[in-house]
């Protein structure tokens, strides 16, 4: 089954390889990876997105806790939550076809950035469904390039209590 | 004002450091200058940095405080690499650090630049790049702290040359805080009352303890835990003297080379608490197989370690001194005379067992028998002394047939099995205890694989005393061919190995050398009385294979107990002929 992992991490170079190392060498995926600083310089979220059965699952949050340059890991998937991704999408468009590229991209909400005779590059933001729909609807047209973010996530309010949580709580727990 | 070279050292000393192994080239200059008049730390100058690391390592395991090395950038710091990855697979606690290339270099293929940050991230708990003088301190702070709490390990300092020509005012931190790194000591109060009653209400339980007892100091609490409660107590590889080894509950080692009657008890168990140990696959055999009738509790220190390998029914995350001290708090009092005679029944079949097979031998009185020379020297130790081995038959020998009494007294790379580990571990735990009577057990292999430290040795006067139980062989490989390739030995021969005798004479030392069985003990009584380094050359049965063995992939109550009945084809013996004794 999908997780969505939100770590906190300290903000020092290496952090991003220990991560990304440890799923590597322990033979975990990484379905996707993002990472960023916070409102606090010294801290980065980075949200994983992973599969696995429970016991991987489980092993991936233990281990993730384990490296000393992780402060906190949240298994979003345990929780309520809201994901997001965004994608950029260079479509070729012929000129019959740019009035039905507009139209799909009107129907996600998504925004033409840049335009060319020949393609235009639309941004769409929204949980993986909705991005994936739209980029299939622009597919007969003709997709040049595709760029995708990967997934960010954040728990919803009423779970924020929960992520206050010592990561030895949740260390726990697991 | 300091320099970092200075401050280095003097962050060693804050932290009690004595011995520093190592070795010096180009990017460490600065801090050799400084060691040069340095009165406090002694060096020990070894001739490999792999040695200087299990150096460190023996240094460790023996003391329980962390062992240090220093080396130089490049070559001198890939060579530690075979050291850190095998204190990390058995969470020993070192220190290591490797000059760098100045931090304008880094990255520019200078000369003698390794990224050894980057190839040991996966190998080390922790490693830090230093960049600033400023940091130095507070890094080395960090580095002891984290290679000696929670679960131990080896924690890396990359060096660069000019921070370590860099001045800072010199500040060592009281203490330290690392807001990712909270390692949990006390277990859950409700969790190890549960623990407690499974233990009372089971009628077949057994004890398996691995080396989280060693690092815990915690042999007391588990003899306590057994005596109270009547479990008979199984070690690990590396839980070894975790237990008395002539304890009535002690089942010695389980796993693929455990005894019969060990194996048996486990496999049959129906409570399995495991303390410290971590369900390792030459401990469970096929792991699908594993004590099925068993409830399992499992107390460690690393939550990762808990439910990798196997389901657990009452995990316990914690420090297995602290969890053991409450769990026999709950237990005290509760029917020690009842739980006699309810495990009576169960304490009978394990002496069944034991009976049926015991752990045992053919002597010989024309060759001289590897387990002869283990049991000898178990004999004439009391099981007072160091012992290290390197990898292979002589080190599951020493662990079938060594009756081991005492915690940290047993060296050896268990999760890695690095051959040559034995030899510089012994010479480290020497360093430590210079008095006591310290041994390497090694194989004509393994020990060929650091010989070069002999020289380390004679310079320091470490009295080590190898023994070699030379068989001519790569002997594991060889029993491994010989069992499971129809006898097809193909490169586990080993000939043309020195005369080891006339080598410890190269190098100033004793040579002692028995080839027959009656040798044995007056040899190595020589050899344990000297007060310098002897190396003592057994010449043993090229052919003894080490049983019971778990084929890799069988259950462990699938033992094979003996070698093959005549009806079965046998190696020739013949082909052994070149190899025989070296005149
Ligand atoms: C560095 C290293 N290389 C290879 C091996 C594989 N290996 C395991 S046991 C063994 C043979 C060891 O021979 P020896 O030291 O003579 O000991 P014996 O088995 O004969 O007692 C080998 C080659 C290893 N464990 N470590």
């Amino acid at each position: 089954m999908e997780h969505i992992i939100s770590l906190m991490v300290e903000n020092k170079f290496g952090v991003l390889s220990r991560v990304a190392g440890l799923f590597s060498g322990r033979g975990f995926n990484i379905d996707s990876l993002s990472v960023a600083p916070t409102v606090d310089p010294s801290v980065s979220m980075m949200t994983i997105v992973t599969h696995g059965d429970d016991r991987i699952i489980e092993q991936i949050t233990k281990q993730l806790n384990k490296v000393i340059d992780v402060i906190k890991v949240v298994d979003l998937t345990e929780h309520r939550h809201v994901d997001r991704e965004t994608a950029l999408v260079k479509v070729h468009t012929r000129a019959e076809d740019r009035a039905e590229a507009l139209r799909i991209s009107d129907i996600f909400r998504a925004r033409v950035i840049d335009s060319s005779p020949t393609t235009y590059t639309i941004e769409v933001t929204g949980d993986t469904e909705k991005v994936e729909a739209m980029i299939n609807l622009l597919r007969p047209l003709g997709l040049k390039e595709l760029v995708r973010t990967g997934r960010i996530a954040i728990g919803r309010e009423e779970f924020r209590a929960g992520v206050q949580q010592e990561k030895r709580k949740i260390e726990q727990a697991t | 004002m300091l320099t970092g070279a200075e401050i280095f050292l003097e962050s060693l000393k804050r932290e009690g450091v004595k011995t520093v192994f190592g070795l010096p080239g180009g990017v460490v200059l600065k801090i050799f200058d400084v060691l040069y008049s340095e009165k406090e730390l002694e060096f020990i100058l070894v001739r490999h940095e792999q040695a200087a690391i299990h150096m460190a390592e023996g240094y460790a395991r023996a003391t329980g405080r962390a062992g240090v090395a220093l080396v130089t950038s490049g070559p001198g710091a890939t060579n530690t690499v075979t050291g850190l990855v095998n204190a990390w697979m058995d969470s020993c606690p070192i220190v290591v650090i490797t000059g760098q290339v100045s931090t304008s270099m880094i990255g520019n293929d200078a000369f003698q630049e390794a990224d050894i940050v980057g190839i040991s991230r996966s190998c080390t708990k922790y490693n830090f790049l230093v960049k600033d003088v400023a940091d130095l301190a507070r890094t080395i702070k960090e580095a002891f702290y984290i290679a000696t709490t929670g679960r131990p390990g080896p924690v890396l300092v990359d060096l660069p040359k000019d921070v370590s020509m860099a001045k800072a005012d010199f500040v060592y931190p009281e203490s330290v805080y690392i807001r990712g790194y909270n390692p949990t000591y006390k277990g859950n109060r409700w969790q190890i009352k549960q623990a407690a009653e499974a233990i009372l209400k089971a009628k077949k339980p057994i004890l398996y303890i691995g080396g989280g007892v060693i690092n815990s100091d915690a042999a007391d609490e588990v003899r306590e835990l057994a005596e109270l409660t009547q479990v008979p107590v199984t070690m690990t590889l590396m839980g070894l003297g975790g237990f008395p080894g002539t304890h009535p509950l002690s089942l010695g080692m389980l796993g693929m080379h455990g005894a019969y009657a060990t194996n048996m008890a486990v496999h049959n168990c129906d409570l399995l608490i495991a303390v410290g140990s971590r369900f390792d696959d030459r401990v469970t055999g096929k792991i699908d197989a594993f004590v099925p009738n068993a409830k399992i509790i499992h107390v460690d220190i690393d939550p990762t370690s808990i439910r990798k390998n196997i389901h657990v029914d009452i995990p316990i995350v914690g420090d297995v001194k602290h969890v053991l001290k409450d769990l026999n708090e709950l237990l005290r009092g509760r029917g020690n005379g009842d739980l006699k005679d309810a495990r009576k029944p169960w304490l009978d079949q394990i002496d069944e067992w034991k009976r049926e097979h015991p752990l045992a031998y053919k002597s010989s009185d024309k060759m001289i028998k590897p387990q002869q020379v283990i049991e000898k020297v178990s004999e004439l130790t009391l099981g007072k002394a160091i012992v290290a081995t390197d990898v292979g038959q002589h080190q599951m020998w020493t662990a079938q047939f060594y009756k081991f009494l005492q915690p940290r007294t047993f060296l050896n790379s268990g999760g890695l099995g690095t051959m040559g580990y034995g030899f510089p571990a012994a010479i480290g735990a020497q360093k430590a205890f210079p008095d006591q009577l310290v041994v390497a057990i090694v194989g004509d292999g393994s020990f060929q694989m650091n010989l070069q430290e002999l020289s380390t040795a004679a310079a320091y006067k470490l009295p080590v005393k190898v023994v070699i139980l030379n068989n001519r062989h790569h002997g594991m490989v060889r029993q491994w061919q010989q069992s499971f390739y129809g006898g097809r030995y193909s490169a586990s021969r080993l000939d043309h190995s020195p005369d080891f005798v006339k080598l410890a004479e190269a190098y100033g030392l004793k040579g002692l050398r028995a080839s027959r069985p009656d040798e044995v003990e007056p040899v190595l009584r020589e050899a344990f009385e000297d007060r310098q380094p002897v190396i003592v050359d057994m010449i043993v049965d090229p052919y003894e294979n080490c049983y019971p063995m778990v084929p890799a992939g069988a259950a462990i109550n699938e033992m094979i107990l003996g070698d093959p009945s005549p009806e079965q084809p046998q190696p020739s013996r013949e082909s052994d002929k070149e190899s025989a004794l070296p005149a």
